[in-house]
């Protein structure tokens, strides 16, 4: 290889000054970069001081005045949220469809790892790994319309069961299920990948030796493998619980419909129906600030504990 | 551990996978045959992966009189513009903060790094697009919010970060300017890499749904007409609310083709690229 980049051209040295002579010099870079720098400012930071909204009474009619001559409300939006009649279920709805996730959806990407890991014919594990992740780039309205064909009343699993199961037409939690279950077909695969990449990391002398002292193959499994991406699997686990507020909208929206809809409005897409559908700005943004600051809250909290019981935590 | 001699876990793995492949396959090949089966014929019996009898007329009858060409152009549209746009922008921002000489490469990196973690969320952004900016309903929405992604950026930036340094001080010396370079020295090396971001623009310009649904419903898209389609549809199997007995094709079978439609780029494109797709899976880290 040729020589690593230990040293970059011009390096600039410490505390050395911002001279225009040095801007001038640097004019093609900062062409292209600023046009970039505007960008992002433009669409990633205006929106986080948006969340001033929150505070305020934020209606169509009075969105043009400025926003220091809003009425600020205090924490009036967020009192309005909570007291919502949707509010109590969508709360439900969120945690539980996020527990099921990632209870179902973690332990389902483990052992897939772990199996196609262990698969020994390796043609065979490379076509089954391609397939495997071909739905991860399928969008969600073509899996909800293919789902249609196979939870609907008279589809697939309805024919296989002999009897109408009404899956996707039960207004109950059995739509968290059906719509994990979808979830987990769709990523399997795809979520695996990160697990396989970390058992390629485990010492082949690990195996060797354990095969030695005579460990057969599920004890290799449970005392190598398994610790050896545990943490990988930590890591994963605490941002999917910083994560846990912020189900989808868009899965929730096309896997639904007007028979169980109760039980599938989500915190974000609650936040749509209040601001955008009923245009009440600030009780939109309240709601979407209200999951922001809660998913933070969780994280820290997951790493602390992931901490306390001395497990590698995420920063 | 590679004993060469098989157990019965070994069988018992195939047989799993073999499940696997299955339950993976099975929809996909079941939405194909229905969308090419007669569509009366359909209404019997939906669960079947090879047509029972073969016909064109539901795709004939889709592209004809269901008003998917102009979405399909749209989709296509934004799809080349959008990922022309995106890789272009992304290198040329990569390049810029993966100098370390330049005055700004720690803030500049930190304002776009932040974004990575903190938004602004769904209204502020809805907000901005269709009060502030008046961005609803015309073409730029599909390109101008998420011209880049951050990710994208980093996977390029830290590509460039592994390529031997002597090169730019050789075009340097050569005369070239900072953009010569970029563009004579820096993206023909970077080929692998642009491949890969070129494909993740790609399969998220033609599978975004949202974007249409937020802000531009008078342009839609494949993936949206394909939700209106659903959308008309209820909960019930769509097989038996034919108006007409006399009928070629039932919502179904539409929804079938269009379906079909949508999804045969990503299917036709995937065995020769996902190499690249895992590519940048496991490329991307984070450095400095």
């Amino acid at each position: 290889m040729a020589i690593k980049n230990k040293v970059r051209p011009n390096e600039r040295k410490e505390g050395k000054k911002i001279t225009l002579s040095l801007l001038w010099k640097q004019r093609y870079l900062l062409m292209m970069s600023l046009p970039f720098v505007v960008w992002v400012i433009v669409f990633k930071y205006i929106p986080l001081w948006g969340w001033t909204m929150a505070f305020q009474e934020v209606k169509p009619a009075t969105f043009a005045t400025p926003i220091w001559k809003r009425p600020f409300v205090g924490f009036d939006n967020f009192i309005k949220a909570f007291q919502d009649r949707l509010f109590q279920q969508t709360m439900i709805n969120t945690i539980g469809i996020s527990i099921l996730q990632i209870a179902v959806g973690t332990a389902v990407a483990i052992i897939f790892a772990v199996f196609l890991n262990e698969l020994v014919f390796s043609r065979f594990k490379k076509i089954t790994q391609t397939v495997s992740y071909l739905p991860h780039f399928v969008s969600w309205v073509i899996i909800a319309s293919i789902a249609k064909n196979l939870f609907n009343d008279g589809g697939v699993i309805d024919t296989l069961a002999g009897t109408n199961l009404h899956l996707m037409s039960t207004n109950s939690p059995l739509i968290w299920f059906v719509i994990v279950v979808i979830d987990c077909w769709k990523e399997m695969g795809w979520n695996a990948i990160i697990y396989l990449s970390a058992m390629a990391g485990i010492d082949m002398g690990l195996y060797e030796a354990a095969q030695i002292d005579g460990a057969n193959r599920f004890r290799r499994i449970w005392h190598i493998t398994l610790p050896g991406i545990r943490p990988t699997i930590i890591v994963l686990l605490i941002m999917s619980i910083g994560g846990a507020l912020s189900v989808g909208m868009e899965r929730q929206m096309l896997l639904s419909n007007g028979l169980v809809q109760d039980h599938t409005m989500v915190l974000s897409w609650f936040s749509y129906m209040r601001g955008i559908k009923n245009s009440d700005y600030g009780l939109g943004t309240a709601i979407g600030v209200f999951q922001s600051v809660v998913g933070v809250t969780l994280l820290l909290l997951a790493n602390k504990i992931a901490g306390m019981v001395g497990e590698d935590k995420l920063v | 551990m590679n004993n060469l001699k098989k157990t019965w876990f070994d069988y018992f793995l195939v047989l799993f996978f073999v499940f696997i492949l299955l339950i993976t396959l099975y929809p996909f090949l079941n939405v194909l045959a229905i969308s090419m089966n007669d569509a009366t014929d359909t209404l019997k019996n939906i669960n079947f992966v090879i047509p029972r009898k073969f016909t064109l007329a539901n795709y004939k009858y889709v592209f004809e009189e269901a008003d998917i060409i102009g979405p399909l152009f749209m989709s296509i549209a934004k799809t080349v513009i959008g990922t022309l746009v995106g890789v272009v922008c992304t290198s040329m921002l990569a390049y810029t903060l993966s100098r370390r000489d330049f005055v700004f490469h720690k803030s500049f990196t930190l304002l776009f790094v932040i974004t990575m973690y903190v938004g602004g969320g769904m209204i502020p952004e809805y907000l901005l697009i269709m009060r502030n900016l008046h961005l609803g309903n015309k073409f730029i929405v599909y390109i101008l919010p998420g011209l880049i992604w951050v990710y994208n950026m980093i996977l390029v930036r830290s590509y460039i970060d592994g390529l031997p340094i002597a090169l730019q001080e050789a075009a340097k010396l050569d005369g070239a300017n900072d953009f010569q370079i970029w563009y004579k020295v820096i993206m023909p090396l970077c080929t692998p890499v642009i491949a890969t971001i070129a494909l993740y623009y790609a399969v998220g310009q033609w599978n975004s749904f949202m974007d249409t649904y937020l802000y531009a419903k008078e342009l839609p898209t494949l993936q949206y007409k394909l939700y209106e389609i659903m959308s008309q549809a209820t909960m019930q199997l769509d097989t038996h609310s034919t108006n007409n007995a006399t009928q070629a094709v039932t919502p179904m079978a539409i929804r079938m083709a269009v379906t079909v439609v949508a999804t045969v780029p990503i299917i036709v494109v995937y065995p020769f690229v996902q190499k690249y797709f895992v590519g940048g899976m496991t490329l991307g880290s984070v450095k400095d």
